[in-house]
C-alpha cells in the first residue's frame, strides 16, 4: 500500500471515494485526490498486472487502455479516469482463455522477464482494435512508448503480426 | 566469480559428476521429443496475463514502507545525523543509520568494503546514509526530508586520471594503496619477440564508456522478521544464495534462521547479482519494528545502485604477419570502478583473461588496473569485463586486416583457435563452432557483395567473440557442488523440481522442466518448478557468468536420469525385459520389444516404481572439473565450455548530421545444442540489441570533478535522459543458431545469454569505417563524435584507400 496521504507541504490529504470502470466492472476505493491511476489499480484494487518501472511516464510498463487509448497510468490521476472505460492486462483474456495477443507473445518468446509485457500488450491491444492489420512500421510506432530491455523487440513484432492474423479483420 | 589465484587452489580430489553411459549430449531414447523444440516457457502464460508475482506485487499484513536517505555529495565525511524530527512524525516507526548495520559486506570475500548505510563517509552522490520505516511510502519520503545530515565535503575523484594523480584523495579506505582497487599483470609467451617478428604492428587507444543495465523492474524487497526470530526476505535478486550468506553476516543472524525467496524478477542483466542496501535495511527495520517492511527503489535509485559496465581506457599493440597470422598482443587497461569493489577483482582479471579465443595468438600480455572513484559502483553487466577489451581487439583485427590487404573475415578464419585445444593463457577449449558462425553471417549478410563495395555512407563490419558457460569456481572457496537439483515424483503423474537456480527471464526454470520432461516422458504441464527459495531448494549459485543452462541443466539431467533408471528397473522386472528396452516418452512407458502389450502411462509407471523402490525422489548435482592455468589467477576465466559468436553489422551514416543508423545485425552464435531455439534466439537478439545500445546511445556519465558545482552528479538518472533504444531505434536482428554439441553440456548445450552481446559494438565500429572511412575508437558513436571526426582530416580519402586496398575479385 502506497497511501499518498500527505501533499508536498506535508499536510494530510483526506481520502475520497473514487469510482472506476475497470475491465467491465465498477470498482470503488477511498483514495486521496493525488493518487495515480497506477497506484489505485495496483495497491487499492489488487490489479497488480500493470507494472511500475519509472513512475514518471518514461518506460510504458504501466500502460492501460482508457476509452480505447493507451494511457500511462503512473502519470494519470485516478479521479480523472472516473466515468471512463479502463482495460488492464487482467481484462484482456476472454472467459479465462488467453487473448491471441497473449498467446502469441508467449509462443513467440515475446516475453522474457515479462515486466514490460503488460504495457506492451495493452499498447498492442489498442493498436489492433484501431488497426486490425498493422504493418510492421505501424507496430513499431505503436510500441515506441514501451521500453523492453530483454527482447530487442523482434519477437514482439512477430507476435503482434501473428495475433493480428488470428483476429477478425474488423473488430 | 572465481578464486583469486594463489590463495586457495581447487583440490585434486574434488567431486566429479557421475558419468552416464553414452555421455550427456544424446537423447535418452534416440530422438528428442522435448529438447530442441520451439516450446513455451513454463511461466510464459502467467507473464502475459499479468498473473506473475514480482517483488512489488507482494503485500503482507501490517507491512511498513521504507525509504533510504542518500548523500548529496560525491565525497563527504558524515559529521552528524539528526533524525529526531523524522521520528517525531506520526506514522514513522523507525530510523536506522550506519551504526545499526556496521558490518562490511561485498560479493567477493577478499574485498568486503561496503556498508548498507555509510557510517563515516559518503563516497558518491546517492550513497546510502539512513533509512526510515513508515506507514506509507509518501510518509517515509517526507520523513527523509526531515533527517538532517551534517557533511564535511571532501575533494571528489571523478575519473581514472584523477584517481591515479591524487592517491591522497582516498575514495575507499579498504584499498591497499591510494585509489587502487586491483592490479593484474600476466604474460604468456614472448610478446616483445612476437611483436618484433611481425610485418605490421598497430597501436591504438580505445575508450569504452560506462553504461547501466536498466532492467525495467526497479530493485524491490520485502523483509519479514517474525516473533520466533526467523527472517524471510523476498527480493528481486539473481543470486539468492550469496544474498543469504551476506544477510547472515551483516545482520548477525544464524544463516539457518534466514529464508531468501526470489519472486519473478523483471530483468537483471547482472544488475541484481549482489546484495544491495535495500535488503539489509528492510531486514534491519523489520527486526526493529517487528513488522514486515518493503523497500522499492525509485528509478533514480536504480541508477545509483548501478554495478554496470566499467568505463575502460584500453591501449593495444597487436602484430600480424603478411600471411595473416596474429603474433603478439600487448594490452594496458585502466578501469574506472566507482566507489566500491563489487566484482572488481574478477572484472580486472576478466579484462585480460577472456580475450584469448576464438583466435590463436602467438603471445599475450595484459596489465589491468582498476581504480576507485566517487561514482556509483561498477560491476558485472552482461558480458562482464570482456565486452570492452573485445571491442578494442576486434577493431585492432580490422585495422590489421586492412594493413595487409586481407578480408577481415579471412583473417579471423586464418587465426581460428580450433576445438579440443588450449588457449595461450591455459584455458581448455572443447567444442568450438566459430568457423560455422563466421560462415553463417558472411552468407546471410551478403558480405562478399557488400564489403568495400557499398556507396559512401553505407558499410558493413564484422567481429567475433567467445564467452564462458559458467565460471569454473564458486565465489567463495569450497568443494561443494555449484548446482543442486531435487526431484520429487508423485503418484498422480506429476514431477516437482526443486533448484536454487535464478530465472531472470532467460528461462532457467524452463530448462529444468525441459530436461525432466525429456528424461521422464512427461508433458511440460505436468512438471512444477520450485526455484530460488533457500528453504525449499538445494543451492545453485545463481544467475551470473552464463552458468545456468550448463550447470543447472547438468544437475537436473543427473537427478532425472537417476529416477528414469529406477522406473526402468521396476518395469523391466515386471515385463521381464532389459532395462534399456524401456522407454518413457510422450506420457507413455513401454518396452521396445512389445510396445503394444508392454505399455502403460507414465503415471502408472511411477506407481509401479514407487511400489518397487519406495517413495520416489532423487538428487542431482553439478561440479565442474578442475580447470585453469597453473599460475596465480589461472582459475579466473576457466569454464567447462565456451560459446562463440560472430556478427555482421550493416550501417547507414548521415553525413550531414553524423547520425549512424544500424540497419541490420546478423548474429550467429554457437550455443552447443539449443534446448529451446525460441529462448536461444531471444537471448541472441536481446544481447545484440544491448550491444547496439552501448555502441550508439548509452552513457552512464557524471559531472566532472572540476571546481564546478555538482561534481559526481549523474548526468540524468531517468529512462528519459539515459536513452535506451525504443522499438523505433532498434535495428533488424537476424539470429542464426550454430550447434556444436558440447561433450560436457546438458544434451550438448552451452551458454547463449551474454556471448552474443560482445561482437555488436566492434562490428558496428568496423561497419562505420567501411561506410565513411572513420575509425570509432571511443564509445558511444553518437552524432557529435561522428561529426567531429568527419570534419577533421579527410575521411573520404581514407575510405577510398581502404577500398583500393582489398585485392580485386573479392
Amino acid at each position: 500500500m502506497r497511501e499518498p496521504s500527505i501533499d508536498a507541504a506535508g499536510t494530510a490529504l483526506e481520502p475520497a471515494l473514487c469510482r472506476l470502470q475497470v475491465n467491465g466492472e465498477t470498482r470503488t476505493c477511498a483514495i486521496p485526490p493525488n493518487t495515480t491511476l497506477l497506484d489505485a489499480l495496483r495497491y487499492e484494487l489488487g490489479l497488480t498486472g500493470s507494472k511500475q518501472g519509472c513512475d514518471k511516464g518514461d518506460c510504458g510498463a504501466c500502460t492501460v487502455v482508457v476509452d480505447d487509448q493507451p494511457v500511462l497510468a503512473c502519470i494519470s490521476l485516478a479521479f480523472a479516469c472516473q466515468g471512463r472505460e479502463i482495460v488492464t492486462i487482467e481484462g484482456v483474456a476472454e472467459s479465462g482463455r488467453p487473448h491471441p495477443l497473449q498467446d502469441e507473445l508467449d509462443l513467440c518468446g515475446g516475453a522474457q522477464c515479462g515486466f514490460c509485457t503488460p504495457g506492451i500488450l495493452m499498447s498492442a491491444w489498442a493498436l489492433l482494435r484501431a488497426n486490425p492489420r498493422p504493418k510492421r512500421e505501424e507496430i513499431a510506432h505503436a510500441l515506441s512508448g514501451n521500453l523492453c530491455r530483454c527482447t530487442g523487440y523482434t519477437k514482439i513484432f512477430e507476435a503482434v503480426e501473428r495475433a493480428a492474423a488470428r483476429l477478425p479483420e474488423r473488430s | 566469480m572465481a578464486i583469486p589465484g594463489g590463495r586457495v587452489m581447487p583440490r585434486e580430489d574434488r567431486l566429479k559428476p557421475p558419468e552416464w553411459p553414452g555421455g550427456r549430449s544424446g537423447a535418452p531414447h534416440g530422438a528428442f521429443s522435448v529438447i530442441g523444440k520451439r516450446n513455451r516457457k513454463i511461466e510464459g502464460l502467467a507473464k502475459v496475463t499479468g498473473r506473475a508475482i514480482y517483488a512489488d506485487d507482494i503485500a503482507l499484513p501490517r507491512m511498513l514502507h521504507a525509504k533510504i536517505k542518500r548523500s548529496i555529495h560525491a565525497h563527504a565525511r558524515i559529521l552528524s545525523i539528526d533524525a529526531r524530527d523524522a521520528l517525531a512524525m506520526p506514522g514513522v516507526h523507525a530510523v536506522i543509520t550506519g551504526r545499526d548495520l556496521p558490518e562490511y559486506f561485498g560479493i567477493i570475500p577478499w574485498t568486503q568494503d561496503e556498508q548498507a548505510l555509510c557510517e563515516e563517509k559518503a563516497r558518491y552522490v546517492g550513497d546510502a546514509i539512513a533509512a526510515v520505516a513508515a506507514d506509507s511510502e509518501y510518509l517515509a519520503d517526507e520523513a527523509l526530508s526531515r533527517i538532517r545530515v551534517e557533511y564535511e565535503p571532501l575533494p571528489a575523484v571523478t575519473g581514472i586520471d584523477e584517481a591515479l594523480a591524487h592517491p591522497e584523495w582516498r575514495v575507499n579506505e579498504k584499498s591497499a594503496e591510494g585509489n587502487l582497487s586491483k592490479h593484474v599483470h600476466l604474460e604468456f609467451g614472448d610478446v616483445d619477440g612476437e611483436l618484433g617478428r611481425s610485418d605490421v604492428v598497430i597501436e591504438a587507444e580505445y575508450w569504452y564508456e560506462g553504461s547501466t543495465h536498466a532492467p525495467i523492474e526497479p530493485h524491490c524487497c520485502v523483509a519479514d522478521f517474525d516473533a520466533t526470530g526467523f527472517l524471510t526476505l523476498y527480493s528481486s535478486t539473481q543470486v539468492a544464495h550469496y544474498l543469504h550468506r551476506d544477510l547472515a553476516r551483516v545482520l548477525g543472524l544464524p544463516p539457518q534462521r534466514i529464508r531468501v525467496i526470489q519472486p519473478v524478477v523483471g530483468g537483471a542483466f547482472g544488475g541484481k547479482s549482489e546484495p544491495f542496501s535495500l535488503e539489509f535495511c528492510a531486514a534491519r527495520l523489520s527486526m526493529t519494528t517487528g513488522r514486515p517492511v518493503k523497500i522499492l527503489y525509485t528509478r533514480e535509485e536504480v541508477f545509483y545502485a548501478h554495478r554496470g559496465r566499467h568505463p575502460m581506457r584500453l591501449s593495444y599493440r597487436t602484430g600480424i604477419r603478411r600471411d595473416g597470422t596474429l603474433t603478439g598482443v600487448d594490452a594496458r587497461i585502466l578501469i574506472d570502478g566507482g566507489a566500491y569493489s563489487s566484482f572488481g577483482l574478477v572484472t580486472t582479471y576478466y579484462s585480460g583473461q577472456l580475450l584469448t579465443a576464438p583466435y590463436r595468438m602467438g603471445a599475450y600480455r595484459f596489465d589491468s588496473t582498476r581504480v576507485f572513484t566517487n561514482k556509483p559502483c561498477c560491476g558485472p553487466k552482461r558480458g562482464h569485463g570482456s565486452v570492452q577489451p573485445r571491442f578494442a581487439f576486434e577493431c585492432q583485427i580490422d585495422k590489421l586486416a586492412e594493413a595487409i590487404g586481407r578480408d577481415p573475415i579471412e583473417v579471423r578464419r586464418a587465426n581460428f583457435l580450433g576445438e579440443n585445444t588450449r588457449t595461450v593463457n591455459g584455458m581448455r577449449v572443447t567444442s568450438n563452432g566459430f568457423l560455422e558462425c563466421l560462415e553463417a553471417v558472411e552468407n546471410a549478410s551478403g558480405w562478399k557483395q557488400k564489403f568495400r563495395r557499398l556507396p559512401y555512407g553505407r558499410g558493413v563490419g564484422v567481429a567475433g567473440s567467445m564467452y564462458i558457460s559458467g565460471t569454473n569456481y564458486c565465489i567463495y572457496p569450497n568443494e561443494m557442488p555449484q548446482s543442486g537439483v531435487q526431484i520429487k515424483l508423485d503418484r498422480s503423474g506429476r514431477a516437482t523440481v526443486f533448484c536454487g537456480a535464478s530465472d531472470i527471464g532467460q528461462g532457467s526454470d524452463s530448462v529444468l522442466a525441459y530436461v525432466v520432461a525429456e528424461e521422464l516422458g512427461l508433458d511440460l504441464g505436468d512438471i512444477r518448478v520450485v526455484a530460488a527459495d533457500t528453504d525449499l531448494t538445494p543451492v545453485d549459485l545463481g544467475s551470473y557468468s552464463s552458468r545456468e543452462t550448463f550447470m543447472v541443466g547438468n544437475a537436473c539431467l543427473d537427478a532425472a536420469r537417476k529416477l528414469r533408471l529406477l522406473i526402468q528397473q521396476a518395469l523391466s522386472e515386471r515385463w521381464g525385459c532389459g532395462r534399456d528396452e524401456i522407454t518413457l516418452a510422450a506420457g507413455v512407458a513401454c518396452s521396445i520389444r512389445d510396445p503394444g502389450r508392454e505399455c502403460m502411462s507414465v503415471r502408472e509407471a511411477f506407481q509401479v516404481a514407487e511400489a518397487r523402490h519406495g517413495t520416489l525422489g532423487s538428487v542431482g548435482w553439478y561440479q565442474s572439473p578442475k580447470l585453469g592455468g597453473d599460475y596465480r589467477g589461472g582459475t579466473i576465466g576457466a569454464s567447462p565450455a565456451y560459446s562463440f559468436t560472430a556478427h555482421v553489422a550493416e550501417v547507414d551514416c548521415d553525413l550531414e548530421t553524423g547520425f549512424v543508423r544500424v540497419k541490420t545485425l546478423w548474429v550467429a552464435h554457437d550455443c552447443g545444442r539449443a534446448l529451446n531455439p525460441v529462448t536461444v534466439e531471444g537471448q541472441m537478439e536481446g544481447s545484440a540489441y544491448m550491444g547496439f545500445a552501448e555502441a550508439l546511445m548509452e552513457e552512464q556519465v557524471f559531472k566532472p570533478g572540476t571546481p564546478a558545482h555538482g561534481a559526481g552528479l549523474h548526468h540524468g538518472p531517468s529512462l528519459l535522459d539515459y536513452r535506451i533504444p525504443t522499438s523505433l531505434d532498434t535495428p533488424e536482428l537476424h539470429s542464426i543458431i550454430i550447434e556444436s554439441i558440447d561433450p560436457e553440456g546438458p544434451y550438448g548445450a552451452k551458454e547463449a545469454g551474454e556471448g552474443p552481446l560482445h561482437p555488436s559494438v566492434p562490428a558496428i565500429a568496423n561497419a562505420i569505417y567501411d561506410a565513411i572511412g572513420i575509425r570509432c575508437d571511443a564509445l558511444p558513436f553518437h552524432p557529435p563524435r561522428i561529426l567531429r571526426q568527419l570534419r577533421s582530416g579527410d575521411p573520404r580519402a581514407a575510405w577510398e584507400r581502404a577500398r583500393a586496398g582489398v585485392p580485386a575479385g573479392r
